[in-house]
Order: C-alpha cells, then structure tokens, then sequence
C-alpha cells in the first residue's frame, strides 16, 4: 500500500515538473513577485530605522534584513495558489475528469505543490543571494532555533496548505472567489508578519495576531530562524502549529463532502 | 469633438454592459475597503514608530496614497482593460474588425473597454486627497492646482505609453500577459514615495517602470515638494514617451498580418 503511495507521488511529481518546466518565463515573472513585496517592506523599515536613530524596538537595519530574507524564503515554502486554481477548474469543467480519478484529488493538488516549489529553488536561491548581497542580512541564531526552524517551516507550509485547500473549495458554492481571496490575503499581510515583524505591531493586534492561524504559518518559523522565540515558548508554538492543522484537516474533510455533494458539472 | 463623441460612446456602452452585473458593484466596493485597510493600517503601524519617513509626515503619505488610488483606478479603469483586450483580439484574430473601422486606430483600441466600477477608486482617491490636505491644513493657490493637474497628466500619458507599448509587443510576441504581471507587481511600490528605495531601484521604478512619475511627482506636487525642474522633465518624458509609443505602434500594426478569423 506505502509503495503504492509512493509511486504514484513519485510518478506525479515528475509529471508536474515536466508540465512546470514548461513555463519558464512566467517563473520567472512570478520570482518577481516573490521577490518585491518583502523588498519593500524592507526597503520601508530600513528607513525608519534610520530616521529613529538606527533600531526600531531593537531591530537595526541588517536585522530587518535578516527578517525579510527568510520570510522570503518562508513565503516561497507556505506558497499556495489553489484558491484561484479551483474556481477555473469548476468553470471550466475540469472538475469532473478530476473527480473521477480514483484517488482523492488532493493528492494531485500536493504533487503539484511540491514540485512547483522545487523547481522555484532555481530561482529563489538567486533572489536570496541578491539580498544577502544588497541588503547585508545579520543573523545572532542559536543553533537549536536554527534547526527548529525546519520543522516548523514545513508545519507552516502544511497548515497553509490545508487551510488555502479549504477555503479553495468556497469556489464550489459561489464565483465570487476573489472577494474571499482578497480578505484571506489581507487578513495575512497583517497578522502572519509580513507588513512588519508581529513585535512591531500595536497589542492589540499582536493578541489578534495570536487567536489566528496566520502567525503560524509565516511568523513563527521566521522568528525561529531569527532566535527571536524564547526557549520556553517553542514547544507551545509547535504545539499551535499542530493543533491548527488537526483542525484544519477536520474541517477540510467536512467542507470537501459537502462540496462533492454539490457539484454539478458545466463545459467539458 | 468627434473624439469626445466616441470616448462618450464607447463609455456609454460599458456602462451598459456592467449594468448587467450588479453585485460586482459590491465585490469592488468590498476589494477597495480592503486596499484602503492594507494602506491605512500600514501607516498606522509605520507611524507608531516613527514621524516621518524618508522625509515625508503621515498626513503627507496620506496624501500620496491618494494618488495611488487615483492612478491605479485609472489604469484600472480604462488603460489595463483596453490594452488586455487589445492582446486578446490579437491572438484571436478579431483585431481586424477594429482596423476596419474608420477612425484612427491607436484612438479606437485605447478607449474600447471600460471596468466602470473602477470609478471607485477614482473616488476614494480624490476622498483621501481631500482629508489629507485638510489633515495638512493645506490651501493651494492656482499655481499649485495647476501644477498638480499638468503633473497627474503627464503621469496618467507616461503610464499610458508605457502599457501601449507593452501591449503593441503582442504583435510579435503572441503571448505577454506575463509582462502586464510585471506592471501590476511594480505598482505596488508606488504606495510609498521612491525617494525611499535605493538608487538602483530608484532608476528602475523612474524609467524601466514608471511608477515615479505615476504616482511619486504627483504627490509631491499636492505637499508643496515638486520642483519646476522635476514637473518639468515629466512634462518631456511624456512627451517623449507618447510620441515613441505612437511610432511603436504603427511599426507593430504594420507588423500584423491577422491571426485567424
């Protein structure tokens, strides 16, 4: 059954990796896209710093620097796009060959996944080295934070893929996608760190910040590869980070029997 | 006149088709709160830590998100979906029922498609310049009204030129939405004056996208920043930008020999 599993994964991923391949210039077109949103928001708290005396809260400028470049990294990582995908397929009718399959289509949406974001690491290495170049990160990580942050990058990118998946499957009760996509989006500019490091933020939003599972998609493994997490908070971090996505996966499973229910094919 | 005819024409016509679709009224009602939150509370953020950045005062930023607004309402309302459908009615052959028609080509393809809820945008930027300037107890005089409105034209012809461009590529090409993305994705720097970004990116954001003279120079103009100097040079490079997308355009059109039909 496990090699099962493991050949159709391997065989699907190799089929994605072809079919990406393909593409090259968008690729390269979306690194832009990857690439520039961080720089911004680098470019803009590096000035602050330096009009308030060179640290904002104790982050100097190579700090910031250091922060942008690895959720650069950990955007790259958490990535997902199927919220868009799903309404297309719907639309156009792709749904149903899909649903014929004998294997969940998960399963492809994951493959798909994973190969895009290795065959991205062609371009996002360049666009780390770039910064590391420009903007002269300054990294003070233990060890210990070094390595934890590996598992909770790939924790972030499960939880982001489950809720993205879910919240993909709105397309099958309403076209008005973009309206859900754009909040969703909003909602993670704020609170999963990427418009500033969440210490930066009011309190207020900081405890909103908390109840949400934004932070620990993006922030969280970011903040490991900064040792900015306390030694004490790490296991509590994993332990959110786990207990989203048991919820996550919960919720997946009811949204997804409900959608299958109501699905009725158009275009072919 | 007969120019302002067709402009009032062709708007006429997509009024009417949008009317059909009435909720995207509320869904791009709903998609400008949120670009206004985004902006809005990015400044809040920013300016609990600071009180001016790269020399500019909050209630000065709020003034240049207004013309963010502005300009990118602009573009969205009428340059973006002109120019996609131009590439569209390329790859699909049917840019030949636009050449037929007797009327000046580049005129006719610029001004065909309107998203009018754009209009939106148009109107919280030009909400959000007022209360800046009130915030800012600002009055400007004539000179400076002028000054700003020969400075939003020259931005809106510069951005103009450029899409055109881009968009006459399609003759060759077959396929750039790719490029179009590259636009959008820059834009998103104008939100904060380009006085802030390194030289390099300076250069980039002035001449390879020109996001500076969209939204930066007006801005300057509503603080009482801009210089003669620099209103001036917008005023030459748009003037030189119209003119070189205008001959670009006629070697692509000449270029098109009809896809399919």
């Amino acid at each position: 059954m496990i090699g099962l599993w493991a050949r159709y994964y391997r065989a699907q991923i190799k089929l994605s990796l072809a079919v990406q391949f393909q593409y090259r210039v968008a690729m390269a077109i979306w690194m832009l896209d990857i690439v520039l949103s961080p720089m911004i928001y680098l470019v803009v708290w590096t000035t602050v710093a330096q009009s308030s005396g060179g640290t904002v809260n104790g982050f100097t400028p190579s700090d910031f620097a250091a922060y942008y470049t690895v959720l650069m990294i950990v955007q790259h990582i958490t990535q997902i796009w199927h919220m868009w995908e799903y309404e297309y397929l719907i639309r156009e009718g792709g749904m149903a060959q899909r649903l014929l399959r004998p294997l969940h289509p998960i399963n492809e949406d994951i493959s798909q996944n994973i190969s895009y974001k290795i065959l991205m690491l062609m371009v996002l290495i360049p666009a780390v080295l770039l910064f590391v170049l420009l903007f002269r990160p300054a990294f003070h990580t233990p060890l210990w934070s070094a390595l934890a942050f590996i598992p909770a990058v790939l924790m972030g990118a499960a939880l982001a893929f489950v809720i993205g998946w879910t919240l993909a499957m709105a397309a099958f009760w309403t076209t008005r996608i973009v309206a859900i996509n754009s909040l969703y989006f909003t909602a993670m500019l704020f609170f999963a760190g990427y418009l500033a490091p969440l210490d930066l933020l009011p309190r207020f939003m900081q405890m909103i910040a908390g109840v949400l599972p934004f932070r620990w998609m993006m922030s969280f493994p970011v903040e490991l590869a900064l040792g900015r997490v306390a030694p004490e908070a790490v296991l509590g971090g994993f332990a959110a980070q786990a207990l989203w996505i048991v919820f996550g996966v919960l919720v997946l499973r009811r949204v997804w029997k409900a959608a299958v229910r109501r699905f009725s094919s158009v275009g072919g | 006149m007969r120019y302002f005819k067709l402009i009032r024409l062709y708007f006429r016509i997509g009024v009417l088709n949008e009317l059909e679709y009435r909720a995207n009224f509320f869904v791009q009602i709903f998609q400008t709160v949120l670009g206004l939150l985004t902006a809005l509370g990015g400044l809040a953020v920013i300016f609990e830590h600071t009180g001016d950045l790269g020399g500019w005062r909050s209630d000065e930023l709020l003034a240049l998100v207004g013309v963010y607004f502005l300009v990118g309402g602009l573009i969205g309302f009428v340059i973006q979906p002109s120019m996609q459908r131009l590439m569209m009615d390329v790859r699909t052959g049917t840019l030949d029922f636009m050449l037929t028609k007797p009327e000046d080509a580049q005129f006719i393809a610029s001004i065909r498609q309107v998203e009018m809820w754009k209009l939106v945008d148009i109107a919280l930027g030009v909400g959000l310049l007022v209360v800046a300037l009130a915030r800012l107890g600002r009055v400007m005089d004539v000179a400076q009204v002028l000054g700003f409105g020969v400075a939003l034209l020259a931005g809106a012809a510069i951005v103009y030129s450029f899409w055109l461009m881009l968009a006459t590529l399609v003759f060759w090409f077959v396929r750039v939405d790719n490029i179009l993305v590259i636009f959008q994705t820059m834009y998103e720097a104008g939100r904060w004056p380009v006085t802030i970004y390194p030289g390099w990116m300076q250069v980039m954001l002035t001449f390879l996208v020109p996001v500076a003279f969209a939204v930066t120079v007006p801005s300057q103009a509503v603080v009482g920043r801009l210089t003669l100097q620099i209103l001036m040079g917008a005023l030459g490079v748009a003037a030189l930008m119209l003119f070189v997308s205008r001959r670009f355009w006629r070697i692509g059109i000449r270029h098109y020999s009809g896809a399919s039909a």
